[in-house]
């Protein structure tokens, strides 16, 4: 097997007018998501900001711009396929194909959530699309691993996608995953959301080589870097990828440099980010949107009714997390284990 | 009148607890065996002797030295249907992966209100006495228990290792196994007579969470749990014939606890002394003394005694080990002390 890192990956054939367009709509509809859950989260925090309160409690990590990587990356997949995704999720759940409506539910902490509102917005499970995520740095790499060797074993195609940070890239559990998959061919696509920020860690304070995909090469497994925030770059890439594990040729590494639009919290000024006036000018959703209307795939109407479908798709998610009981305090101490007489 | 054969072999702890292990193979694909030296060498507390050639590298797996990537792999596979069993080869190791044990293992199943399972087993080896220093010694039980979510057994002999084996491996939820390196019966380390005993050829469980009666007396009450059991029946014997009649219990898992077994028997001697080889504060010894108090402290006619390691690492040099670990003459002193004998 030959171990090479290739150069910066770049979109160079035309997608079909339909993927792009799919692309583009999961993108539309997790950013629709992510600002439906911002005006929710912010709607009840005062006075001041106190982050115990609200319909949305605790912390929330928001994925406005890294749509690209969920999008370019679950394209390929099913819901027989396996994704572990990181503390910040959303982008992945919805790209994935998790339920909306439940998704939201567990996000609000409602008993019709994923988790019955034991979970919140960090550990998000869902079966039936074999989505989970941790709010571990990295260590959703191991489980992933653990997924992708039950489906080798049970003589499915299915394969398992993990998704970090580049600031995980620096944890022990992503080098010990990385080498173990490659030893035994697992399955297996690696995802690395480069951001650039480790919440306010900029990525050359930590880490000392400029590309992770370097990091894959030397694990034993391709690598690649996208370095262009480009949903069909992400595709092109994962196609690649995705194909490998599932002719059983064994695990890849795709790093993306993609961009964190928003804080790393709700919450966070971001006072150490000094670009930050000239995010929202990156913002990936109008420029693809710009891409394909100049393509002549789509017009500002469809623009428009993608975005009213999405809309509409959120809002009816949200009406039902917040139409979903409260937990009763009573059941407390349930699902610690399986049974429930075990105290 | 029907008479059932029962077929049974003398094994040590070690053999009781592979042959759980090689029954549940037999008979489920999805059981396999993961770990450092699980194969070839067969596990270094024979944890797994014979595995390997039976069953092939496919089923019981030499992973590489990365206990969060394999164990966390273990995790993965249960919730998507496989039933692993994952060796840490010393409790002392939980340091390099207790991530993957506690905040995936162990929370999954709540995370998502019981909609995910995790059906695996945790095995490690625990307990010093051989002077394998501060790093290779320890116990631990207390922490794993503290840390909601997982199961706990402990066994002391060979009937319960094999039993508590098929138990936590059938278990839906995850167990943390932990077999003392001193019961297990090796022929390279002290062993106690108790670590070979008569066992049941064919597959059975003992319930995770029902403590054993493992002495009957009347006296005092001695709650205890892996290797101490059997320090704590020696000294038993050692006093009966001098008119002391001591209670033993072997609480054979500490997650679930049988609070039940330990009120039972209080409320009979109405004395008791609590034996632990892990760290004695903020762990299971407190555990079971609160169990009396939080239920009724008139049960006891006399404070409890605590024969626990004192909050030292596990020393090196043997006379400093000796000192610290609950032995025999530390038991009996505290058993003497509750009698007032």
């Amino acid at each position: 097997m030959s171990t090479t890192t290739s150069p910066p990956v770049a979109s160079t054939s035309t997608l079909p007018a339909e993927l792009r367009v799919s692309l583009y709509e999961t993108m539309v509809l997790s950013r629709t998501f992510e600002e439906a859950i911002l005006r929710e989260y912010h709607a009840d925090k005062g006075p001041g900001f106190d982050i115990g309160k609200g319909l949305i409690p605790g912390e929330m990590h928001l994925s406005a711009g890294q749509e690209p990587v969920a999008a370019g990356v679950c394209a390929h997949l099913t819901t027989a396929d396996a994704v572990t995704a990181t503390h910040r999720p959303h982008h992945f759940a919805i790209a994935h194909g998790v339920d909306l409506r439940r998704m939201t539910a567990e996000i609000f902490g409602r008993v019709d959530g994923l988790g019955k509102g034991r979970g919140g917005h960090m550990h998000l499970f869902d079966p039936d699309t074999h989505f989970s995520c941790s709010g571990i740095i990295a260590e959703g790499y191991p489980p992933a691993l653990g997924m992708a060797f039950a489906f080798q074993r049970q003589g499915s195609n299915s394969i398992a996608v993990a998704v970090t940070g580049e600031g995980a890239a620096n944890q022990g559990a992503f080098h010990e995953s990385l080498n173990l998959a490659a030893l035994w061919k697992l399955p297996v696509v690696f995802v690395v959301e480069d951001n650039d920020w480790g919440i306010s860690v900029p990525r050359r304070a930590s880490t000392s080589v400029g590309n992770n995909a370097d990091r894959a090469v030397a694990n034993g497994m391709p690598g690649v870097r996208v370095e262009d925030n480009d949903v069909e770059a992400v595709w092109e890439a994962a196609r690649t990828a995705v194909q490998r594990a599932r002719a059983g040729e064994g695990p890849s590494l795709i790093e993306v440099h993609t961009l964190r639009m928003w804080g790393h919290f709700e919450g966070d000024a971001q006072g150490y980010r000094p670009e930050l006036a000239e995010v929202a000018a990156h913002d990936p959703i109008p420029a693809y949107a710009s891409k394909l209307i100049a393509a002549g795939n789509l017009d500002a109407a469809a623009v428009e009714r993608i975005r009213a479908s999405a809309s509409e798709r959120v809002e009816d998610a949200v009406a039902f997390a917040k139409a979903s009981p409260v937990p009763d305090p009573a059941t407390a101490h349930d699902y610690v284990f399986n049974e429930r007489s075990t105290r | 009148m029907t008479i059932t054969e029962v077929r049974s072999e003398r094994l040590t702890t070690s053999r009781a607890m592979v042959q759980a292990i090689d029954l549940a193979m037999e008979r489920d694909e999805r059981v396999i065996y993961l770990g450092e030296d699980v194969g070839m060498y067969g596990g270094i507390f024979s944890s797994t002797t014979g595995l390997l050639d039976k069953y092939g590298p496919s089923r019981v797996l030499d992973t590489p030295i990365s206990e969060s990537a394999f164990i966390g792999l273990a995790i993965g596979a249960a919730t998507e249907g496989m039933r692993p069993i994952a060796e840490l080869m010393f409790s002392d190791f939980m340091g390099v992966c207790l991530d993957q044990i506690y905040n995936h293992m162990a929370k999954i199943g709540f995370e998502s209100g019981g909609n995910v399972k995790v059906p695996m087993v945790l095995t490690m080896a625990v307990g010093g006495g051989y002077s394998d220093g501060a790093q290779h010694s320890q116990c631990l039980w207390g922490t794993f228990a503290h840390l909601p979510g997982m199961k706990v057994v402990v066994p002391s002999n060979p009937y319960d290792a094999k039993g508590l084996m098929t138990a936590a491996i059938r278990d839906d939820n995850p167990v943390v196994y932990m077999f003392h390196k001193g019961v297990m019966g090796l022929p390279w380390m002290a062993k106690n007579p108790r670590s070979v005993a008569d066992v049941p050829a064919e597959a059975y469980e003992v319930p995770i969470g029902k403590a054993n009666l493992a002495r009957e007396g009347t006296d005092v009450t001695v709650v205890t749990i892996s290797l101490s059991v059997h320090h704590c029946l020696d000294v038993a014997e050692a006093l009966a014939p001098q008119g002391i009649s001591v209670e033993v219990i072997d609480l054979r898992s500490l997650v679930p606890l049988d609070r039940h077994a330990i009120l039972q028997s209080v409320a009979k001697t109405r004395r008791l002394v609590v034996v632990d080889e892990d760290y004695q504060s903020f762990g299971m010894s407190g555990e079971v003394a609160a169990t009396i108090t939080d239920a009724d402290p008139s049960l006891l006619t006399a404070p409890v005694v605590r024969v626990g390691n004192p909050d030292v690492p596990v020393p090196y040099a043997h006379a400093l080990e000796y000192a610290i670990l609950p032995r025999p003459d530390r038991i009996e002193a505290a058993i003497r002390m509750v009698v007032g004998a």
